[in-house]
């Protein structure tokens, strides 16, 4: 349900896009000079609009789209002439669309009759050039509606949440300029006379708040008197000079009483008159734009029909017929306000644009953490105010950048949506009753992120139904539900997003994993491996315990890969498993990918950032921890295992560091692989939240680093590649290139 | 042979660059920033020289060849430095505050070279640029040459940074052919 909405979305906002497009193009439409590639851009726009609408079932602004499509290609075709009268048609045709998109994105029934005026004039095309006075009175009630919708839209843009409400006040003036008697059947028309006392402002009172109030009975047309309005010398701005007259079309539901109630509070201090039943009110005189009216004491002489934007056709109905002019000139005078009904709310934004600004924001955290730096010398107490300004600079800061990586998130619902049809796809192949439950669908991150998630999360959710979960019959010889539950869910935690896929089938098999783990050599014969480490052995590549190969799980490819894009992505991947309950997966994964958590080591004069995600634990070994192994490779027993030293200063031939391990300090890292290594570093300055910056972008790619920064000071460091520096150090220093670093691709565009 | 090609490339530049950016200068004219390494004077086309800067202590790059002294934060991006000296055969430069760096654009790429001080800005004309003489190419890598110019009794050498570079880093450096289209840089 909420997948077809996000389409919806879309759908309106290229619909929206579209109807910019066919409008610019119909008002470049000049009578004899068809350029061919306007009208295929207009046709294409109209034909796209008609077939997404199909798509989401708008029959009725499919239908109007049809006919507006029809002459679009009689003209596309030269069948028929374009005329001055025929652009205007379909520019009316424009709005109408516009319109009826309003309707469908506020899931609102299109009222019947809309557009019908219109469309009969599009048939008429279809069928012969209608003589010119056919363009008469209907064309202006229309225009006039119209006029009174676009007034309306135009003049409340500090009133969003009640746009419905005053597009349906135009729809109303449409509906009522076309057919006033069938628009107000089985409804209650009333006349409110609303004549407030000039204090009445003085007692903190707003008409406008009853003027909405009003609105929200019923739709609302209100008309403003300026009789009483002073010249500007006489003017003032603390009395209220202006009264109204609200014509009010309502359900059943609203009584006399309801109505009074809108001014219990200033019944003292105004006249209001309620009458019920009134004639309908001539259409152009209720275009008045409320908040205009309000805003524009500029004199008794100035109608409020006439504040900007002006509509052409409202003021004298009966003297334009003959003027085909008038209309095409409105398009363009309301420019922007054209398609009121359906206002887009979003931009579409240039990825790179966005990436400039990641990046400048990059900047400031470093520039900032730069001055952090340089203030921590100063003598305390003696600038307490810059102190405190930079603490303020340091929230903002932090702010920023947040919203600025907030652009680029995405919500998660992009990758969950694709699983349902391939829990589906895969329940149906194996035999098993598979239920997906999804949760968290609107945690956002990183655009990046998201599009990365993809595989590793299908091939969990392969893992779950292929593995983890039982067939029917086994789960009812076990006493569980036949249908198995697959859960996937997203949640913000501590600057992180984790996501779970957890199912309900068997749990880890741990007998099984060990056994094949023995066999294929991943473990030694005999070793004795706690519940949690056999867990994690189907992260090993090469490892599959699938008891026959299935093209559904494929063939060993499967966690090992999820391990290494996760971990590709800054992210980390667990496995929590109890037998015959089922396995829980957890992936944590940054919430982007332009900074990371990294911890600032020391070599010699040089400083690195190894990532976070990389590290184990350091410690400072024993001397009888320490082995030589063959030439020059030391070992170190850590935790019970033995691992390789790599000295960083050797390795990058760094001068002026501590040579021995025993009074360095050793860093356990992990590789994304799983191998561990212990790197040897002079000392581990501390954890730090550091932006990626590209060393390819002007320099080239170098072996062990996968990425640079800026340091607080404002110097380079260079972020380390823990599997680069692993096939370093297996090749006595010199590896050939990686296919990729361990890091993803670091921030897009250098500045 | 080298030099032949050295200086097409130098006729091509000017040809591209010396009408529309550099003004009032005569069409065939082309400036040049030089500046000194010890004793001896280069120059570089003025159009690929973004900025001139102080010397900031550097972050060095493991395993590459002593040239590189390491990188530098210009302004949030990370630029390499080479050092001339060194890349000459000189040994690795002893910085002191009044060392410079010149940064320049090729290509999409911005970099820094290390050198002892800036000397002059030169309007040169292509008639007046002599070709390198026919150097023992085992001795003197002449490729990043792009000719000799006389200034006052001073010889200086004009480099080819496009060569230069592209002789020092890497492979995918070579491929970028392009000098620095005249509108990036002003």
């Amino acid at each position: 349900m909420e997948d077809l909405s996000r389409f919806k979305q879309t759908y309106f906002d290229e619909s929206a896009e579209l109807l910019a497009v066919a409008e610019a193009g119909l008002l470049r439409l000049t009578p004899g000079t068809a350029d061919a590639d306007e009208v295929n851009a207009i046709f294409r726009a109209v034909h796209s609009i008609k077939g997404g609408g199909g798509a989401f079932g708008f029959t009725d602004l499919v239908a109007f789209a049809h006919e507006f499509e029809t002459v679009m290609d009689l003209v596309r075709n030269d069948a028929i002439p374009i005329t001055t009268e025929l652009v205007d048609t379909l520019i009316r045709a424009n709005d109408v669309l516009g319109t009826m998109l309003g309707y469908a994105r506020d899931e609102a029934p299109v009222p019947p009759g809309t557009g019908d005026a219109v469309a009969d004039a599009l048939r008429r095309h279809q069928s012969a050039p209608p003589p010119a006075t056919d363009a008469g009175p209907p064309h202006n009630d229309l225009d006039a509606a119209f006029a009174a919708a676009h007034a309306a839209e135009t003049t409340h843009p500090d009133d969003e949440d009640d746009e419905a409400g005053i597009f349906g006040d135009a729809m109303a003036a449409i509906l009522d300029a076309r057919n006033p008697s069938a628009a107000a059947a089985g409804r209650q028309r009333w006349t409110v006379v609303f004549r407030p006392r000039p204090d009445l402002l003085l007692s903190g009172n707003e008409p406008a708040f009853m003027l909405r109030a009003l609105r929200r009975l019923g739709e609302a047309e209100v008309e403003c008197h300026l009789d009483r309005l002073p010249g500007l010398a006489e003017l003032d701005a603390e009395q209220l000079h202006l009264s109204w007259t609200i014509t009010l079309l309502t359900g059943p539901s609203v009584d006399r009483e309801r109505i009074a109630d809108v001014f219990e509070f200033v019944a003292d201090e105004c006249d209001v008159t309620i009458t019920a039943d009134a004639p309908p009110p001539a259409v152009p005189d209720a275009a008045a734009p409320l908040p205009d009216a309000l805003r524009s004491p500029s004199g008794p002489s100035v109608p409020a029909a006439a504040a900007p934007p002006p509509p052409p056709a409202t003021p004298e109905p009966a003297s334009r017929p003959a003027d085909p002019a008038a209309p095409r000139a409105k398009p363009a005078e309301n420019g922007a306000a054209q398609h009121a009904g359906l206002t887009s709310h979003t931009i579409r934004v240039d990825l790179d644009k966005i990436d400039r600004l990641v990046n400048m924001v990059g900047e400031m955290v470093i520039t900032q953490a730069m001055i952090a730096e340089h203030v921590r010398e100063l003598p305390p107490g003696e600038f307490q105010e810059l102190l405190e300004g930079l603490e303020q600079l340091a929230q903002h800061t932090r702010e920023l950048r947040e919203s600025v990586m907030s652009i680029r998130a995405q919500p998660v619902s992009s990758v969950f949506s694709r699983m349902p049809r391939l829990v589906r796809e895969l329940a149906g192949g194996l035999g098993k009753e598979v239920q997906l439950v999804t949760s968290g669908e609107t945690t956002e991150v990183d655009k990046t992120v998201v599009e990365n998630l993809v595989d590793p999360l299908t091939h969990m959710i392969r893992n779950s139904i292929d593995h983890g979960l039982e067939t029917p019959e086994e789960r009812e010889a076990a006493g569980k539900p036949r249908t198995g539950t697959v859960t996937l869910s997203a949640q913000h935690r501590s600057g992180r997003i984790v996501i779970e896929v957890a199912d309900d089938g068997r749990g880890i098999n741990r007998g099984r994993v060990l056994a094949k783990a023995v066999e294929k050599g991943l473990v030694q014969p005999g070793a004795s491996l706690s519940d949690e480490e056999i867990d994690h052995l189907i992260f090993l590549p090469g490892f599959s315990t699938a008891e026959k190969v299935s093209n559904v799980s494929g063939r060993g490819v499967g966690m090992d890969v999820v391990r290494r894009n996760i971990t590709s992505l800054g992210g980390r991947i667990g496995v929590y498993s109890s037998p015959g309950e089922g396995s829980r997966f957890v992936l944590s994964l940054p919430l982007t990918l332009a900074v990371l958590d990294g911890m600032v080591i020391s070599v010699g004069e040089e400083r690195f950032v190894l990532p976070l995600t990389n590290i184990v634990e350091s410690l400072r070994p024993k001397p009888s921890d320490l082995h030589g192994l063959v030439n020059r490779c030391d070992v170190m027993m850590a935790r019970g295992e033995y691992v390789r030293l790599v000295h960083l200063n050797r390795l990058f031939g760094i001068p002026g560091a501590t040579e021995d391990a025993t009074r360095a300090l050793v860093v356990l890292v992990e590789t994304e692989e799983g191998a561990r290594l212990g790197l040897v570093v002079d000392e581990v300055l501390g954890q730090q939240q550091v932006v990626i910056k590209s060393l390819e972008a002007n320099f080239r790619r170098l072996d062990g680093v996968a990425a640079a920064t800026i340091l607080g000071d404002g110097r380079v460091a260079l972020i380390l590649d823990v599997a680069g520096l692993r096939d370093m150090s297996r090749q006595g220093g010199s590896a050939p290139p990686r296919a990729a670093a361990a890091l993803p691709a670091p921030e897009p565009a250098a500045v | 042979m080298h030099s032949s090609t050295a200086l097409s490339n130098i006729g091509s530049t000017g040809g591209s660059t010396g009408g529309a950016a550099i003004g009032a200068a005569n069409a065939h004219e082309d400036q040049y920033v030089t500046f000194t390494v010890g004793t001896e004077e280069y120059g570089v086309n003025i159009l690929a020289v973004r900025e001139i800067r102080g010397w900031t202590p550097e972050s060095r790059l493991p395993n590459l060849p002593d040239y590189v002294r390491g990188v530098i934060n210009l302004r949030g991006i990370i630029i390499p430095i080479f050092d001339l000296r060194a890349r000459f055969g000189g040994g690795a430069t002893e910085v002191t505050k009044r060392h410079v760096v010149v940064v320049i654009q090729v290509g999409e790429r911005t970099r820094g070279i290390l050198v002892d001080a800036i000397s002059d800005i030169l309007a040169i004309s292509q008639d007046a640029i002599r070709p390198p003489p026919d150097l023992d190419t085992g001795l003197v890598d002449t490729e990043y040459l792009s000719g000799l110019y006389t200034v006052d009794n001073r010889m200086v050498t004009l480099l080819d940074v496009q060569r230069l570079f592209a002789v020092e880093a890497s492979e995918e450096d070579a491929t970028q052919k392009a000098l620095p289209a005249p509108d990036r840089l002003s």
